[in-house]
This record gives C-alpha cells, sequence and structure tokens, in this order.
C-alpha cells in the first residue's frame, strides 16, 4: 500500500509528454499546516484510489495571493496571481481542484482577470461527484452508523460561491446522522479566520468569534464537526479545545471522513 | 376668491415639486462624484433581480414577521398612491372625487379597498413603533442608532400614521356631509372602514364637518407632499432606490473581489511583460484604494442612500455579534454622511471617509464572510467599501497592522503566509509515502 501511492507533479507528467486530468492545488495550509497537511494527505489517498489521473505543482505551487488581497495589498496578490497563471498556463491546465476554499474562490473568480481561466472545483464537489459516480461507495463499512456529524459552512464556499449542497451530499454518503446548527447555509456563522483575519490578532470585543461558532456546533451534541476549509480547521479545533472537549468532539474534514469509511486511513 | 384653493394647492405643489427636484439633482450630482464601476453585463439578470428584490421583496423574508408588515405598509403606499391621482386633479381642478361618478360602483369598491390597505399601513406602523421603542430588539439599538438615525425612523412612522388617519378621517366625514345632502359632496356609496371609526363625528354640525373634512384633505395631501420631501433627507429613501440599486446589484459570486486593473499595469510592467492598450505609467498622485467618498465608485455611493438601515446586517456580522466596533451598517451611514457633506462643502474640506468617519480599528475586524451582503434586502455591499479603504491604509499609508506586514513579507520571500521555507512545501508528499 505504502510504496504505491503516487504523487506526481505536473513537471513529471510534463517530462513525459502526459498532462494530468485535473490538477490537485494543495494551497499552503494544505503543505505547511500539520494537522491540514493530514487532509492533503487523506485526499491524495482517495484519489489514488480511485484512479484519478492527477497531479500536484509540488515546489512549484507559491500562495494565491488571497490573504494579501483581502488584507489590501493588491500590488503582492497581483505579483503572485500572476506569477501562478504563468505556471499554470505553461502547463495548459484546465481542470483545477482544491481543498482550501480561499485558493477555490481565488483561482475560480479572480484569476479570470488577469489572465488565468480554469475549470475550478473544490473537494467537496469532486468528491460529491465520485460519490454519485459510485466511484467512492456511500454507506459502507457503518463506521459512521449512529454518529452525529454537524457540517460547518466555510463564507468562501457558501455564501461566496453558493456551494451548500456538495458538502451536504458528502456527508450524508457517510451514514450518520447529518445535524443542522441554528445558523447554517446562507445564515453560517464565520469561524472568524477569513478577510486575513487568520493571520492577526482580532480587533478588541467581547469574545472570540471561533468561540461563538464553537458553542454553537457544540449545542448540537454532534460527535464530529465536519470542515471543508483549513482556516475553519483551525478556528473550530481551537475553539473544542478551549472549551475542553476534544476527547469528545472531533473537528474533521470532509476528505478525512470519506478516507476513514474507505478504510483508507 | 373662488379660485384660491386653487391657486394655493397649484403654489404649494410647485413649491414642494422644485424642492424635490433640486433635492434629486443634488443627489444624482453626489452619485457622481463615484468612480467607475465595473459592473458585468446580464441586462436580463438584472431585471430578473429588480423584480424579485425589490418589487418582489424576495429577501426581506429570510426574517417573516418584519416582512409580512413591510409588506402591508409598502403595498398600501403604492396602491393608496393611486387615490392621490384624484386628489392632484381635484386639487387643481376645483372639484371633488372627480372619478366617482366616473367609476360608480367600481369607484366604492376601489376607496374601501384602499381604506382596507390604510389600515394595514396604520396597523404595520403602530406594530414597528412598538418594535422600535418598546420591545428590546438588538439592531435598534446599536450605537450608530442614537439620535438623528433613530428620530428619522420614528418621524418616518409616525407620519404616516397621520397620512393614513386623514385619509381616513376625510372619508368618514365626507361620508356624514353626503348623507346630509351637503353640496359638492358626490354620493359614492358607503366606505365600511372610515364610517366604523369616525362614525362620531355625526355630533359635528354641517360647517364644522365641512372643515373637518377640507383640513383632512389638506393634511393628507400636503402631508404627502412635504413626506415625498422629508424621504430625500431621510433613510427612507429606499423606497426609490432599492429599484436601480437591486438593478445595478452585484451579479458575479459575492466572493469575487474586483480587480484594480491600474495595478495590473504595473505589476506587468515590472515583471516585463506586455500591457494591453494604454501603457503609460500610472499619473502621479493616483490614489490606490479609498480614502474618501470619490475614490469609491458610484454604486457604493448609491448604495449609501439605498440604506433604510435596517441593520439585517450589522445582525449577522460575526464581528459585531462578537463585541467589535464594526458594524456594516454605520459603513454605509458613515458613507452617505460624508458623502452629503462633501456634496455641500466640497472634497477639500480637510475631511475624509476613513479617518474621519470609518476608523482602521473598523475594517481591520472584517472577516470577508458576506454575511452583511447576504442579509442585505437591497443588494448593498458594505464589505466592498471595507475592502476598497484597506487597500488605501495598505497601499498609501503603509498602515497595516504589524502582523500583516509580516504575513505579506512572507508571502513576498517564502511565497506562503507564514514563515515555512520554500523548500519545506513538498514536504507532505514525502511524509505520506513513508509513512501513509
Amino acid at each position: 500500500m505504502i510504496s504505491e501511492i503516487q504523487i506526481p507533479t505536473v513537471a513529471d507528467l510534463a517530462a513525459k509528454g502526459e498532462k494530468p486530468e485535473v490538477l490537485f492545488w494543495v494551497g499552503c495550509a494544505g503543505s505547511y499546516d500539520d494537522r491540514y497537511k493530514n487532509v492533503t494527505k487523506a485526499f491524495v489517498k482517495i484519489l489514488n484510489k480511485v484512479g484519478v489521473k492527477f497531479a500536484v505543482l509540488g515546489p512549484e505551487e507559491t500562495c494565491t495571493g488571497d490573504p494579501a488581497r483581502r488584507a489590501g495589498n493588491e500590488f503582492l496578490f497581483q505579483m503572485q496571481a500572476i506569477a501562478n497563471i504563468q505556471v499554470l498556463n505553461g502547463y495548459e491546465i484546465k481542470k483545477i481542484v482544491t481543498a482550501c476554499p480561499h485558493c477555490f474562490n481565488t483561482i475560480k473568480n479572480e484569476y479570470p482577470d488577469l489572465g488565468g481561466n480554469y475549470d475550478v472545483i473544490h473537494h467537496s464537489q469532486f468528491l460529491q461527484e465520485l460519490i454519485k459516480e459510485g466511484r467512492v461507495r456511500s454507506k459502507s463499512g457503518g463506521t459512521f452508523k449512529g454518529k452525529k456529524i454537524t457540517y460547518h459552512d466555510s463564507c468562501f464556499l457558501g455564501r461566496a460561491n453558493n456551494v451548500y449542497a456538495a458538502p451536504r451530499t458528502v456527508l450524508e454518503a457517510l451514514d450518520a446522522e447529518l445535524v443542522e446548527m441554528k445558523r447554517c447555509r446562507t445564515k453560517g456563522l464565520c469561524c472568524g479566520a477569513g478577510g486575513a483575519q487568520m493571520f492577526k490578532d482580532a480587533e478588541p470585543g467581547n469574545k472570540e468569534i471561533n468561540i461563538e461558532r464553537t458553542e454553537e456546533a457544540l449545542e448540537t451534541k454532534a460527535d464530529t464537526i465536519a470542515v471543508a476549509c483549513p482556516f475553519c480547521m483551525t478556528m473550530m479545533s481551537d475553539g473544542v479545545k478551549n472549551k475542553e472537549k476534544e476527547d469528545a468532539v472531533k473537528v474533521k474534514d470532509l476528505a478525512e471522513l470519506i478516507a476513514e469509511s474507505e478504510g483508507l486511513d | 376668491m373662488e379660485y384660491l384653493p386653487q391657486i394655493v394647492f397649484i403654489l404649494m405643489a410647485g413649491f414642494f415639486g422644485f424642492l424635490i427636484a433640486r433635492r434629486i439633482s443634488r443627489i444624482a450630482g453626489n452619485i457622481k462624484l463615484g468612480k467607475k464601476a465595473n459592473l458585468a453585463k446580464n441586462d436580463g439578470q438584472r431585471l430578473r433581480n429588480m423584480l424579485l428584490i425589490a418589487l418582489g421583496q424576495k429577501k426581506m423574508f429570510r426574517r417573516v414577521i418584519p416582512a409580512l408588515l413591510h409588506l402591508l405598509i409598502y403595498v398600501g403606499f403604492i396602491l393608496i398612491n393611486i387615490e392621490v391621482l384624484e386628489i392632484v386633479i381635484d386639487g387643481i381642478a376645483g372639484t371633488h372625487r372627480i372619478f366617482a361618478p366616473l367609476l360608480g360602483n367600481a369607484y366604492t369598491v376601489a376607496i374601501n379597498f384602499f381604506e382596507l390597505l390604510a389600515v394595514g399601513v396604520l396597523f404595520s406602523c403602530v406594530v414597528f413603533l412598538i418594535r422600535r421603542n418598546v420591545l428590546k430588539i438588538n439592531r435598534f439599538k446599536k450605537i450608530e442608532m442614537v439620535g438623528w438615525p433613530a428620530l428619522d425612523a420614528n418621524l418616518i412612522l409616525v407620519i404616516e400614521v397621520v397620512l393614513m388617519a386623514a385619509i381616513l378621517g376625510m372619508n368618514g366625514a365626507d361620508q356624514i356631509l353626503q348623507s346630509r345632502n351637503a353640496d359638492h359632496y358626490t354620493k359614492t356609496g358607503t366606505f365600511f372602514f372610515s364610517a366604523g371609526m369616525f362614525g362620531r363625528l355625526d355630533a359635528l354640525d354641517t360647517g364644522t364637518l365641512i372643515l373637518v373634512e377640507r383640513a383632512a384633505w389638506w393634511v393628507h395631501i400636503v402631508g404627502i407632499f412635504a413626506f415625498a420631501l422629508y424621504v430625500t433627507y431621510s433613510k427612507h429613501l429606499h423606497i426609490a432606490m432599492a429599484f436601480p440599486n437591486t438593478y445595478y446589484g452585484r451579479i458575479e459570486p459575492q466572493g469575487k473581489m474586483g480587480n484594480m486593473e491600474e495595478i495590473t499595469k504595473e505589476v506587468k510592467m515590472m515583471l516585463g511583460m506586455p500591457v494591453e492598450g494604454d501603457n503609460t505609467p500610472s499619473p502621479e498622485g493616483m490614489r490606490f484604494g479609498a480614502r474618501d467618498v470619490n475614490d469609491l465608485s458610484w454604486k457604493n455611493l448609491m448604495d449609501a442612500y439605498a440604506c433604510t438601515e435596517c441593520g439585517r446586517c450589522t445582525a449577522e456580522c460575526p464581528a459585531n455579534l462578537t463585541g467589535k466596533k464594526l458594524s456594516p451598517r454605520k459603513i454605509m451611514m458613515d458613507t452617505r454622511d460624508r458623502l452629503e457633506e462633501a456634496g455641500k462643502n466640497g472634497l477639500d474640506d480637510g475631511k475624509s471617509l476613513l479617518g474621519d468617519y470609518i476608523t482602521k480599528e473598523e475594517i481591520n475586524a472584517c472577516t470577508n464572510c458576506n454575511a452583511c451582503v447576504e442579509a442585505c434586502p437591497v443588494s448593498i455591499s458594505p464589505l466592498d467599501i471595507i475592502l476598497q479603504t484597506r487597500r488605501y491604509v495598505v497601499m498609501e499609508e503603509s498602515g497595516a497592522p504589524g502582523s500583516w506586514n509580516a504575513m505579506f513579507q512572507n508571502v513576498e520571500t517564502n511565497f506562503a503566509p507564514w514563515k515555512f521555507g520554500v523548500q519545506d512545501r513538498f514536504n507532505w508528499a514525502n511524509e505520506l509515502k513513508e509513512n501513509g
């Protein structure tokens, strides 16, 4: 199993005169963040298992520029974006999948203005497709039978891009009970990390946003808080730790849950 | 003397008409202080949005009870205004209920229907007054609502109550005068609501009753003209601005930030890439981002005039919910206040939107979650203004919080927002291959 894992880079394929069907854009959190690297690995295992011809940029990938742009540094954003677009266009990339809603939003909506036009999907949509095509067996194993999962909407997936159904379809495939928080879908409450807040302390207030959201998630009595964004992952995990519930309640990404149910962990 | 009421009426209508026209041209001029807006083209989609969101009140119904009450007032005001047509013709021509003989029974049905609507408006206004002044509804009690905004909201409701009371009182007195066969009072059939509410006017003698009827008629019509003028100075301007504002509202995904073409040009020249079209460097002194209202787009400024301060944005803002200073509604109110001030005193009055109205602490608290944009019933984007002011702070003042500057530096040197080495980016692949 271990030696079977394939993680080709686009450069590897290009050397053989090949192109990937889909580029997996890992993102900075997926590459560096210890917790989110596990999501990257889970997703790569799924890609390997279903036999999708994918590739990653590997060392050639760089930040999309999203945090710089949202903080107000348009120069830095465009430097990043234009450099990335040169790489992507150089490899004639057509389709991109990413596990980060911020990368997803930026590449899908903002790169076209700078000459980068790709078919961009979020990994929740990719997993939804796999389930629909039967390439990932749904309701298998019973790992999740009798468990309660609540899904925390990522703002950059939900309100920013109207992706509400895909992550829920993925969770429904797990045969767990999906319970909604009071504020969900279009009314979902932010985890507190978007708009470059991930990279600075919050302004003075009377509560941290992730604590407010975590309390709401805990009210559902779910065993698992499912997330689909690296920043949400950090914020919700910190919130659960703050409430000293990390033994009872797990924060997991959709890809990790699917990998678990497929026996890939 | 016989024509005196007609002359007074025409002078009154002309007076208010002039003031309203002058005010509209001032507002249009203020909106034109804004820069070009880059709007996606799709007229069909825009028209659909306007019909659904403004005319159809679609987004109001995210909160059902206020939406229903608001709908009563909205439908009431649109339809009752048909009757104003008759009042204006009567006022100019010196006639009385000119449509009554023409329409016969249909007139009676129509006026009864308008009275039903008027009662609905009265009911809603009273409930709204209670909601604003008695019940502790959080979004009406925020600091930006203290003073004029709270008074403005109450004044609007009280004026609407007075207008509805006047129309019902006028009809009530009219019917009693009809039953006494007073001169000029055309027979119309019974108006049930006003008859029920103002039946006790029967105790008055005919002369006094005519005075009451005329007074109610004048209060109603002068009230409408005066209210129309007041609206142009008030948050209530949303009754007009909701329509163009939803038409020109965003049709692209809410997550998309607008591209700054002037920066694309500079970045491409810096990288030695071909620049399409005009490739002369941007002029010295050009401002990046927004410091004042004229740095925003005209759509941002129209947004400010379309805002009716309902606070649905602020009620869903995660920053505001957790006690931060940011309130998206205040961003819009500040923009309108500054725009009014700059329109009057000029832009070079030593003040600016950012600094004198909106503070860095407010804009720094935004998580870009789009909850405010999603919540707005008339397609306003406070987020767009926040993002443009952030651009000014970073690119013109280098005034970002220290940890953001550190993040910028990381992106520049390590191509990641954290301080990790470029050579470690692909380590996860080896970890996975080795450890599974």
